[in-house]
C-alpha cells in the first residue's frame, strides 16, 4: 500500500502563528504554465487589522532590541533559508540552475543587510558641531509599522524589501505577490524558526487592491512601501491615502533585484532623531 | 425568567402575598437542631434580615446557578453580530456609560484633572461618559473639574480594594468623600465575612455605609474575582440589594478574573428578580478587564436580553473602565472615517 503525502496548507503568517483567513477564503494558485499548484489564503481587511496589531504589538521589543541582535538574527535567516535551497528552488519552478541561483542571491541579500544593522546609524547618524555648549548628536529610529506590498518576484524580491525594513528595527505588514504567494509562506516558516520574535514581519496572502488601501488608510501605521504595485491608479489612491497621517512612502518604480540594492530602502523608513546634551554643566 | 421552577416545589404551603413574589426565592427554610428543614414563609423582604439565620435560611435558599448554562448563554450572546447604524448607536451608549476610573496609587490632581477633561469632551462630537471614579482624597479635584457638567463624580470607599478596616473608618471615610461632594460611592464587601458565612456583618455594613451616604448613590461592589462561585455571586448580588444598594458591581478591577460575561450575566438575573420581587430597580456595574469595544458592546448584548432595555441607560447600567473609552473612540472614528484609527491620536490615560 502507497503513502499518503501530507500536503500543506498555506495559510496566513501573523503574530508568530499560522491563522487561516479570517473570511475563510482561499484562491487558487497556478504555476507559470497554468497548472494548479495549492489554494492559498485570501486575506480579508479584518486580517489586515489583527497583522497591524501583531505588527505594532512586537514593535517596542524589536525596535529596542540592540542592532547587533537583530543584525545576527537576520543572520540566522540567512542560515535557516540556506538549509531549505531546495525546498524553496522547486517552489521558484523553471530551470533548476537558475531557481538555485535566485535562492543564493535571496540568501547574500539577507546577510548583506545583516551586516548593515550595526553600522546604519554610523553611516546616517551623525555628531554635529553646534554654537553652544552642547553635544549634538543625530541617530537614525525605526518609524514604527510598516506596510509593504511585495513585488511579483516571490523570493529575492520578497526578501529585498522585506529585510531593509526590519533590519533597522521596524516592524512590518506584508502583502505576498498575488499570482505567487507560495514561496512567501514557506519563508514564513523559515521567519517563524529563526529568532525573529512573532509579529516583526506578518504576511498575508491574497488581492494587493484589496488589502493596499486598507494598510495604506491605517493611522496605526507608519509607513508604506508600494514597490509591488503595478496598477498605477491603485498606488495613487494608497499615496493619497497614506498622505492621512503623514506615512512614509515609498514610490513604485522597476526594480532589477540582482543588482547592488543601496540603502535607500533602509532610509526610507528612518527618522532622525536629533538630541542635545548641555556639556560643562 | 429561568431560576423560577424552584418555587413550583408543592411542598410548602405558601401564603403570598403579591403574585409577583411568587417563586422569587423568598421560601425560607431555617435549620433547625440536626439539620430538620423547618419551612417558613416570609411576606416582606425586611424580614429575610431580621436575624443572622433568618438571612443566611434566604441566600442559601435561593436557587443555584447553573454553572455551564450561564457560561453558554453568555458565550451565546457574545457572538451576537452587531453592525453600521446599530453599531454607532452601541458605542455612543457605551460611552455614555463609561465611569471613566482612575485608582492607582501614582494618581496626582493633574492626572485627575486631565481624565476630567477628558470625560466632559471624549473627542470629536461623542457623547459625554457618566462619571469618573477616583480616590476619597482626590473628589474635591475631580468636582472642582466636573462642577456644573452634568458627569457626576463617584469615589470609591471604606479600604478599597480589600475593604479590610474597621466600620469606623469605613463610615468615616465615607462621609468624608460624600462632603466633598462625591455623588456616588463605591464601596466594597468584607470578602471575608461573606466567604465565612457571616452574612450580617456584611449586611450591617453596606446599611451603614448607606446611611452615611446620605443622597449620594451607593455601588456596592462584590469582587466576584474573590467569591469563588456563581451560586455566591447571585447571593452576595442579594444581600446588597437586600441592603439598600443602589448599583452592584462586579470588581474594583484589582482582582483577576473581574467582570466576566457569566457574571454579569447572573447579576443582572438578580437585579431583574429583585425589581419583580420588590418593585425596586437596582443597577449594574461591571468593572474591571472590559478594554474593547466589542467586551462593551457584548454587556450591552447582555443587558438588554437579560435584564431588558429598561436598564440600558447610564442611570442603571455603568461600565467602569479606563482603557476602554480610548478603544471607543477609535471605534467611532473608525465608523465616521471608513479607516482603522490608531492610538497616536487619542490622548494617554
Amino acid at each position: 500500500m502507497s503513502r499518503l503525502s501530507v500536503r500543506k496548507t498555506y495559510k496566513l503568517y501573523i503574530g508568530g502563528a499560522f491563522p487561516r483567513s479570517e473570511s475563510g477564503r482561499s484562491y487558487p494558485v497556478t504555476s507559470a504554465k497554468g497548472d494548479f499548484l495549492a489554494n492559498a489564503s485570501r486575506a480579508s481587511r479584518k486580517d489586515a487589522r489583527d497583522a497591524v496589531v501583531a505588527a505594532r504589538k512586537a514593535f517596542p521589543g524589536w525596535s529596542g532590541a540592540t542592532p547587533y541582535n537583530r543584525g545576527q538574527i537576520l543572520y540566522r535567516v540567512a542560515e535557516m533559508l540556506e538549509g531549505r535551497r531546495g525546498q524553496f528552488a522547486e517552489e521558484l519552478g523553471g530551470g533548476k540552475r537558475a531557481a538555485a541561483e535566485r535562492v543564493d542571491a535571496t540568501v547574500d541579500r539577507l546577510v548583506w543587510y545583516a551586516g548593515w544593522s550595526d553600522k546604519i546609524a554610523a553611516v546616517h547618524g551623525a555628531a554635529n558641531p553646534v554654537a553652544g555648549p552642547y553635544f549634538n548628536l543625530s541617530s537614525p529610529e525605526p518609524t514604527g509599522v510598516v506596510a509593504v506590498v511585495a513585488p511579483a518576484d516571490p523570493l529575492l524580491g520578497l526578501v529585498s524589501v522585506v529585510a531593509p525594513v526590519i533590519v533597522t528595527g521596524n516592524t512590518c505588514v506584508v502583502v505576498a505577490s498575488e499570482p505567487s504567494p507560495l514561496a512567501a509562506i514557506t519563508l514564513a516558516e523559515v521567519l517563524a524558526t529563526s529568532d525573529l520574535p512573532g509579529g516583526v514581519v506578518n504576511i498575508l496572502t491574497g488581492s494587493q487592491a484589496e488589502l493596499a488601501p486598507w494598510l495604506a488608510g491605517h493611522m496605526d501605521v507608519n509607513g508604506l512601501d508600494l514597490t509591488g504595485v503595478d496598477d498605477a491608479d491603485l498606488a495613487l489612491r494608497c499615496e493619497q491615502a497614506a498622505a492621512e497621517n503623514l506615512k512614509r512612502v515609498l514610490r513604485p518604480a522597476p526594480q532589477d533585484w540582482t543588482a547592488d540594492p543601496g540603502t535607500g530602502r533602509m532610509t526610507r523608513f528612518l527618522e532622525t532623531k536629533t538630541v542635545w546634551h548641555p556639556i560643562g554643566i | 425568567m429561568p431560576y423560577l421552577w424552584y418555587a413550583g416545589t408543592p411542598a410548602i404551603p405558601r401564603t403570598w402575598g403579591t403574585t409577583a413574589l411568587r417563586g422569587s426565592g423568598l421560601e425560607v427554610e431555617a435549620l433547625v437542631g440536626d439539620a430538620v428543614g423547618v419551612s417558613t414563609v416570609t411576606t416582606s423582604l425586611t424580614d429575610v434580615a431580621s436575624s443572622d439565620t433568618a438571612l443566611r435560611a434566604f441566600l442559601h435558599g435561593l436557587p443555584g446557578v447553573d454553572r455551564v448554562g450561564a457560561d453558554q448563554r453568555a458565550a451565546m450572546l457574545g457572538t451576537r453580530s452587531i453592525k453600521t447604524t446599530a453599531k454607532a448607536q452601541a458605542i455612543d451608549l457605551a460611552i455614555s456609560m463609561v465611569d471613566l476610573t482612575t485608582l492607582e496609587g501614582a494618581d496626582t490632581a493633574g492626572k485627575v484633572r486631565a481624565m476630567c477633561a477628558k470625560a466632559v469632551r471624549p473627542g470629536g462630537d461623542a457623547p459625554r461618559v457618566a462619571a469618573v471614579c477616583v480616590y476619597p482624597d482626590l473628589v474635591p479635584v475631580a468636582v472642582g473639574a466636573l462642577g456644573g457638567t452634568g458627569v457626576k463624580v463617584a469615589s470609591v470607599a471604606t479600604a478599597f480594594p480589600s475593604g479590610r478596616s474597621s466600620l469606623d473608618v469605613k463610615v468615616g471615610e465615607t462621609t468624608a468623600a460624600v462632603a466633598a461632594g462625591a455623588d456616588e460611592i463605591d464601596m466594597v464587601i468584607d470578602r471575608g465575612a461573606f466567604l465565612s458565612g457571616r452574612y450580617m456583618k456584611v449586611y450591617d455594613e453596606i446599611v451603614a455605609v448607606k446611611a452615611a451616604c446620605g443622597a449620594a448613590h451607593l455601588k456596592v461592589i462584590l469582587e466576584t474575582g474573590e467569591l469563588a462561585t456563581y451560586d455566591n455571586v447571585r447571593r452576595a448580588s442579594w444581600l446588597a440589594m437586600l441592603a439598600g444598594a443602589d448599583f452592584i458591581k462586579t470588581s474594583t478591577g484589582k482582582v483577576s478574573p473581574a467582570a466576566t460575561p457569566p457574571v454579569t450575566l447572573i447579576m443582572l438575573e438578580a437585579v431583574r428578580d429583585f425589581r419583580d420581587a420588590t418593585g425596586r430597580q437596582v443597577g449594574v456595574k461591571p468593572a474591571g478587564g472590559i478594554r474593547t469595544a466589542k467586551d462593551a458592546i457584548k454587556n450591552l448584548v447582555l443587558v438588554n436580553e437579560t435584564a431588558g432595555d429598561d436598564w440600558l441607560s447610564p442611570d442603571w447600567f455603568r461600565l467602569g473602565a479606563s482603557s476602554l473609552l480610548n478603544d471607543l473612540l477609535m471605534q467611532r472614528q473608525k465608523l465616521s472615517t471608513g479607516r482603522y484609527a490608531g492610538p497616536d491620536y487619542f490622548t494617554l490615560d
